[in-house]
């Protein structure tokens, strides 16, 4: 059952829930980013509605600069204006940013150690029918390999919003993955968030499977328990929305919960977060795990839905994998 | 060569003809971008229909010419005109960024391999046409076939275009030809107050390209600058198309807010209404 102690969305399991997108929960977390530090500046590469930098630009003219279609260009002038004190939020397609400029990310801001945020819209296939080449599944794994970058992938509106704000705070790179379309709406102003700490969002007395997931699938996730449950299999689900730094302790808790984990991302599953899960269980406590994600293929046209169940990250998916996992 | 007054009239009923095609697949398919494929139609139609080198019936032809499409999301213009030169049935142009559709919401090779490159992040494609054009330049294959590379003027602002367009330069690749759509918008609003890029022509002639301006909806004007590019042979060429974005539709011309949504059922249906008007125009037009 639902975590209460998170005080979650009451009606996430309706089949009219709420849907917000991710991103535009970023949007309203950086004007109250904006609020509260003078020193935040946002960059935009020629998509300031659609990366959702727009309320900010209205709000804040003075600490908004347009790069035009620039990626590699944003993310060092954003590093110059970190070096003079500025808090720069850059924004664009994860595909582009931190795609197309991931030398500029690592060089100008990682390894030169400027807390530039880094916010790409679009991540995943349910981006739909723009395609493949806008669909960022490899985003998580090129991030995630930078030293001092905090990988954060939110699971709904709400909690990019915090997320935003907290990443304001962390005197670190930051990049911050969201997603375009609308999603279910599974946390609330009340629920707690973090940076650096999972979550529990649906518990069982005796779990035999811990369900590990990351963004909008946590959703399918839950879908995934609930029906599951009603199977007489009894499973945990975990919302890891902050990818690096990972949550050792609460991962290993759970693997000597359940002995078996399964891992839920919309992304390539080779390095993604399955596999950091994977880096830290294989150190301290192997049990065996299922990956759910995109094996090794490029996205393609389609609505998000029939990509999320083409590419196997659908509900049934999941189940499919739990029964995998628990098969071994 | 200059066109006959026929040959004029049935290039720009096909333009027509492909503007049609362009608004039928949009509201079809409730996304996409309506702006940049509209003003490209004509320039999209003299290389067709007139320009390229090219065989529908054997897209793997060795000896044709190869066109690059840089800025991708103005895929309908190519789809479509690719359909009425004979490469695909124009009913499939309403499957325009459905799943399993050969017409991917930008272009991809996978799916249709009669496409040159995949593209649609937007600053890639002039590098690979200048890649052919050398590689063609090392197998002396340059009088054979040439390079054309399509770009937009948003994506100018990515600095990998002037990597490429100083290489070419340095190279003298007269067989690569490159053409700008200058439709003087952008996402965020018109070109010069996003990132001003002028004065153009003077950058693509200071990285030692000949340079050509012309009017993008002529298309006289369009085939001459093209057989220009043809008689110049210590340079590469830029041709700078000037252009009107939603160019046959008047309620789309010239507004930023078109670049990238589609019309509506509605909206298509007048857009279809005009565009069928102007064919009647063309038609009737004296040779
Ligand atoms: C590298 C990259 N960054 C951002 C985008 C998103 N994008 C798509 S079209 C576009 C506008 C570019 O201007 P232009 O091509 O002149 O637009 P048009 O004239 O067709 O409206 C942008 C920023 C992209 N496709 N690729
Ligand atoms: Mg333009």
């Amino acid at each position: 059952m639902l975590n209460a102690a998170l005080r979650l969305n009451s009606h996430l399991f309706d089949d009219d829930v709420e849907q917000i997108a991710i991103r535009s929960g970023f949007g309203d977390g950086l004007v109250r980013a904006g609020e509260t530090s003078p020193l935040v500046v946002v960059l935009s590469g020629d998509l300031t509605e659609s990366a959702q930098a727009l309320a900010f630009k209205k709000k804040f003219p003075d600490r908004f600069v347009e790069l035009g279609v620039a990626e590699q260009n944003m993310a060092s002038v954003a590093s110059g204006m970190a070096a003079m004190g500025k808090i720069p939020f850059i924004t664009s397609y994860a595909m582009f940013s931190p795609g197309r400029n991931w030398e500029q990310v690592r060089t100008t801001i990682a390894y030169n150690d400027r807390a530039v945020k880094i916010a790409g819209s679009h991540a995943g296939v349910s981006v739909g029918p723009d395609g493949g080449t806008h669909q960022a599944i490899e985003d998580i794994a090129i991030t995630r390999v930078i030293p001092r970058m905090m990988v954060i992938c939110p699971c709904d509106a709400i909690e990019a919003r915090k997320a935003t704000e907290a990443a304001v705070w962390t005197g670190t790179p930051v990049y911050l993955r969201l997603a375009r379309n609308k999603t279910p709406v599974m946390t609330t102003d009340d629920t707690p968030f973090e940076i650096g700490r999972a979550q529990t969002v649906w518990t069982s007395a005796a779990p035999t499977v811990g369900l590990v997931a990351t963004g909008a699938l946590l959703h399918k996730a839950l879908l995934a328990a609930r029906a599951l449950h009603d199977d007489g299999v009894d499973v945990e689900v975990v919302n890891l929305s902050t990818i690096k730094p990972i949550d050792e302790e609460s991962l290993i808790a759970l693997a000597k919960r359940t002995g078996r984990l399964v891992t839920i991302e919309e992304h390539q599953i080779r390095g993604g977060m399955g596999s950091a899960v994977a880096e830290c269980l294989v150190r301290h406590f192997p049990v065996p795990m299922e990956f759910i994600g995109v094996d090794d293929r490029f996205g393609q046209s389609g609505t998000p839905e029939q990509l999320i169940e083409y590419y196997g990250m659908g509900r049934d998916a999941i189940m499919v994998a739990v029964h995998r996992v628990l098969e071994r | 060569m200059l066109l006959t007054g026929h040959q004029r009239i049935a290039l720009e009923a096909m333009a027509n003809a492909i503007r049609q095609s362009i608004i039928e697949m949009l509201v079809s398919a409730g996304s996409g971008h309506t702006a940049g494929p509209l003003g490209m139609a004509d320039v999209f139609t003299v290389l067709y229909f007139h320009t390229l080198r090219h065989d529908p019936s054997n897209p793997a032809w060795e000896g044709r010419d190869r066109l690059i499409l840089s800025n991708g999301h103005i895929c309908p213009v190519l789809y479509a005109t690719m359909a009425h030169a004979g490469y695909f049935p124009t009913e499939e142009l309403n499957t325009l960024r459905k799943f399993g559709s050969r017409l991917q919401g930008h272009p991809h090779r996978e799916f249709l391999p009669a496409l040159e490159t995949s593209s649609g992040p937007l600053g890639e494609g002039l590098s690979q046409a200048v890649g052919m054009a050398i590689a063609d330049a090392m197998d002396k294959k340059a009088g054979e076939r040439r390079i054309y590379c399509l770009m937009s003027d948003g994506e100018l602002e990515e600095g990998q275009t002037w990597e490429a367009g100083m290489l070419a330069g340095k190279w003298a690749l007269h067989n690569l030809v490159a053409l700008i759509d200058r439709n003087n918008i952008q996402i965020d609003g018109f070109t010069e107050n996003v990132m001003p890029l002028e004065p153009l022509a003077d950058k693509w002639r200071a990285w030692k390209w000949h340079v050509l301006e012309v009017d993008g909806h002529n298309v006289a004007a369009i085939a001459a600058a093209f057989d220009e590019a043809k008689s110049v042979y210590e340079k590469p060429t830029m041709i700078i198309a000037h252009t009107i974005p939603g160019k046959g539709v008047a309620e789309f011309e010239r507004d930023f807010h078109w670049h990238g949504k589609p019309p509506d059922a509605e909206q298509g249906e007048m857009a279809l209404r005009e565009l069928r008007a102007t064919a009647q125009q063309i038609s009737s037009e004296p040779e």
